[in-house]
């Protein structure tokens, strides 16, 4: 855009290390991968996942600068994590669990059984 | 850029009073938008993942190595991406385009290798059409690897730039979108190719 | 900046067409919208004809094939939420308003706002094209609900589907790109002063809703992509033969069409509170807790969507949490219109023609949001869901939003963007000629709705139960009232396009407002502010006590 901008008011922080931070994602992928190898599914849950979410935490801090970064940006981009939750929590019970398509109408069965008798 | 001199900056860019420059500001937005829009593709596939217990069968044929190496070379080139930010606050615009190029390179190795993946997925019949899962697995990388290729093309847009010292603050601009497509892979690579 | 103008001319081209002023663009998505409305009101006459006259060949169309019908009411649908709504409300008030009202020369990108609307301007195209090709427009209704969306084999239109998809997916894509560039602007750009607590409400409800759009169209957008991937490669996403899932589909749609709703409102209740301060003279009555509401609306919208789909075959325990939900935000949106109500008591009111829209806005949406209340709640949706009473209902809604709103807001800022006037009496003729036969439509509607008359329903001739002549003369009355309104805007077209060029001039601040907009001159020039204004207080300062006039701008230093 232009020149100007660069002379928004910012803080010149101090960089991190980025090299040992690159060393600690390595080792954390390293994990990830050979979680599995275990053959145990919540080892493979932990590794994959727990691990993930670890990785991509240290690299929105840390490679984004998140942690240097006004507060509410962490917040605008959990929000919208914590509305795709909600999406989820709304929608398994029909497209995970699909438990909502076997209901049945009781009261409409007995009456229908009474009526049968009848 | 050329196209600069046709558009007078206005004083409302140059604005600042988040005291968060504004390119900077914008991108957080744009990342809080694709955050929504890998988040529902992958809040589907995981719902239905989970209601198909065979789709782990489907998944065991995905490999590991080459996810594993793309995981890794991602990581690498973010690695490449926050050095040239590093330099570009430093004013060396020559270093940090250097390490953009590499981001660049990064970027093109994780592409050539998903293509031999996917060559070698389809000529064993692993192709969009054989299950859900595969539908979902073409359809997730692929759009992550859309926006590799979109950041790729910016990257040395904004390195060519840097070259002369131009528009450094863009280089961290950009260097943030790749990280955000390190970390969309960060949770493609557990879903896709580890569990199973 | 403002020194640019004295520059060298400009061609009509640079000036108008490929122009990155956020005023210009402002106006281009509003000639865009008003276009669309004609299209879309245009369709809606050819389906009501339909429906009130079955098997007539109606002037200016013809006779209507079930498919054609099926097509009409889709794309009015799709193209009066999409492309009038969203435009006019949403992109063109908001990139015309935002920088004046918060005090700066332009949008913060505005090559990206221009961008914006070009994706925006190929869209209606195709959109429009989509209407023209081979099988006709789409006819799956505005929710494009699979499978009849998602093969050609049921719904015939082997272009037309694809063709709309891409068409609303062009438009989320400059939607998004307008929506960061208005958050990022009233977040970084506001004139020294301009606090939030004192930025106009208007100002404030764009922001929220691009903040809801953005949040809730992401889903979307992902299931966009994989309905294209059905229509157009045969994959199987949402076909349950194949181990997909047709109700995945109607949550994405609605977890967004749901908070969209809220997405065109909040825009058109700022409207509304812009209007009514200035016509009534006296401070908005709890600003901040206009605020508040809003942000709770916002959240609360994305709690709600599933009570689109009571009837779809979700889970019964989760659809009596959604019934709560539902219930829930109607709060703040009536705790809103409370404080509306409660600005006009006691001011000084003056009913010129945007404050008889605005004062019709409020009574009108309340129609529609307490028949919400009955379609929100799941035992009574059963029997009313698809039926008119859902029609009737979410146009008492979606008109106040789109048009009414839209009217206030064109009559309010008019002498602002043309430096002229309109005439006032045709202006009241036009106010009047449009809210009698809207009333007139829609309570019929209602009526025929609760004595079951389903909506998706080509010819009731086939219904014998629906084709009483009682019934049937409420429907010719619905499509009667429809023409009347229709040709009502006539005069409203006469009014604007002549007193674009022959109006009566106006000066910087005829209404006496106090946003810094009517600080400008009328029109703004390139770069809007001869000074960049500072602020010094809240925009509703009206009446204030101890003052010797009764308005006191936010750019007034004392």
């Amino acid at each position: 855009m232009s020149t100007e901008e660069r002379s928004a008011p910012r803080e010149h922080t101090p960089h991190p290390n980025y090299l040992a931070v690159y060393g600690v994602l390595l080792s954390l992928f390293a994990i990830s991968v050979a979680g599995p190898l275990w053959g145990m599914w919540w080892l493979t849950l932990i590794t994959a996942f727990g691990v993930a979410v670890v990785k991509a935490t240290m690299v929105a801090a840390y490679f984004m600068h998140l942690n240097v970064e006004r507060r509410y940006i962490w917040y605008v981009l959990l929000i919208m994590l914590g509305f795709m939750l909600v999406l989820f929590a709304g929608v398994a019970p029909d497209v995970l669990a699909r438990s909502g398509q076997n209901w049945q109408h009781l009261r409409a069965v007995q009456d229908a059984h009474g009526a049968a008798r009848h | 850029m050329a196209s600069a001199h046709e558009v007078q900056v206005p004083l409302a860019t140059r604005r600042s009073a988040t005291g968060i420059p504004t390119g900077r500001l914008a991108v957080w937005w744009v990342l809080a938008s694709e955050i929504v829009i890998f988040g529902g593709l992958l809040a589907s596939y995981i719902m239905l993942r989970l209601h198909h217990p065979h789709w782990h069968e489907e998944a065991a044929h995905t490999n590991v190595w080459a996810g594993g190496f793309n995981t890794f070379v991602l990581l690498t080139s973010s690695l490449f991406a926050v050095l040239g930010h590093q330099a570009a606050e430093e004013e060396d615009g020559p270093r940090a385009a250097r390490f953009l190029r590499l981001t660049v390179g990064g970027g093109l190795v994780f592409l050539i290798v998903k293509a031999f993946e996917w060559t070698n997925e389809i000529q064993h019949g692993f192709t969009i059409y054989r299950d859900l899962f595969w539908t979902y697995y073409y359809t997730a990388t692929g759009l992550h690897g859309l926006h590799v290729l979109v950041g790729m093309i910016v990257l040395w847009i904004v390195a060519r730039d840097a070259a002369c010292g131009k528009h450094l603050h863009r280089v961290e601009l950009i260097g943030i979108y790749w990280h955000f497509v390190d970390a969309v892979w960060i949770f493609l690579f557990p879903l896709f190719y580890i569990a199973r | 900046m403002a020194s640019e103008t004295t520059g060298k001319q400009q061609s009509f081209w640079s000036r108008y067409v490929f122009s990155t002023d956020h005023k210009v663009i402002g106006l281009q998505y509003l000639f865009t919208g008003m276009f669309m409305a004609l299209v879309g009101g245009f369709l809606a006459y050819v389906f009501r004809m339909q429906l009130a006259f079955p098997g007539m060949s109606v002037p200016l169309y013809g006779v209507v094939t079930p498919n054609e019908y099926n097509a009409l009411v889709t794309n009015h649908g799709t193209i009066m939420i999409f492309w009038v709504a969203m435009p006019v409300l949403i992109a063109g008030l908001g990139n015309y308003l935002i920088p004046l009202m918060i005090g700066c020369d332009d949008m913060v990108f505005p090559r990206l706002n221009r961008l914006s609307y070009q994706i925006f301007f190929l869209s209606t195209v195709v959109i429009l094209v989509s209407l023209f090709v081979p099988g006709g427009g789409f006819g799956g209704a505005w929710t494009a609900y699979p499978p009849l969306s998602a093969s050609a084999q049921y719904n015939h239109t082997p272009y037309g589907a694809p063709l709309w998809l891409i068409a609303v997916a062009l438009e989320f894509v400059a939607f998004l790109l307008g929506g960061i560039n208005f958050i990022t602007t009233v977040m970084n750009a506001r004139a020294p002063g301009m606090t939030p607590w004192r930025i106009p409400i208007f100002v404030w409800m764009v922001v929220i809703a691009s903040v809801v759009f953005m949040a809730s169209v992401g889903p979307l957008v992902a299931g966009a992509v994989m309905l294209l991937f059905d229509q157009l490669l045969g994959t199987h996403f949402y076909d349950p033969k194949a181990g997909g899932d047709p109700l995945l589909w109607q949550h994405l749609f609605w977890f967004f069409g749901h908070p969209e709703v809220y997405v065109v409102l909040l825009p058109a209740l700022g409207v509304v509170a812009e209007v009514i301060t200035v016509f009534a003279r006296k401070k908005l009555f709890a600003y901040k807790t206009i605020l508040y509401t809003s942000f709770a609306t916002g959240i609360i919208s994305f709690f709600v969507w599933a009570h689109h789909q009571f009837v779809a075959g979700i889970d019964p325990r989760m659809a009596h949490l959604f019934t709560i939900t539902t219930l829930i935000i109607s709060i703040p949106i009536a705790e809103m219109t409370f404080a509306f109500i409660a600005t006009l008591y006691g001011g000084s009111i003056e009913l010129r023609t945007p404050m008889l829209w605005a004062l019709a806005f409020i009574a009108e949406f309340l129609i529609g949001g307490v028949t919400g209340i009955f379609l929100g709640a799941n035992a009574t949706d059963i029997y009313l869901h698809d039926s008119y009473f859902v029609v009737a209902h979410f146009h008492y809604t979606f008109f106040p939003i789109a048009i009414i709103a839209a009217f206030a807001a064109l009559t309010y800022w008019f002498p602002k963007m043309f430096g002229r006037h309109m005439n006032e009496t045709l202006g009241k003729i036009h106010f009047w000629g449009t809210i009698i036969p809207f009333n007139l439509i829609f309570i019929p509607l209602f009526v025929l709705g609760a004595a079951g008359q389903h909506r998706r329903i080509y010819s009731y001739e086939h219904f014998s139960q629906l084709f009483t002549p009682g019934l049937q003369s409420l429907r010719v009355l619905a499509t009667s009232a429809l023409v009347v309104m229709l040709l009502v805007q006539l005069v409203f077209l006469y009014n604007f396009f002549r007193s674009v060029w022959r109006g009566e001039k106006a000066e910087e601040n005829p209404w006496k407002a106090n946003t810094l907009e009517w600080l400008a001159p009328s029109p703004p020039p390139h770069g809007n502010f001869a000074t960049m204004p500072s602020v010094y207080r809240g925009p509703y300062e009206y009446s204030v006590p101890g003052r010797p006039l009764d308005f006191w701008p936010q750019y007034a230093a004392d």
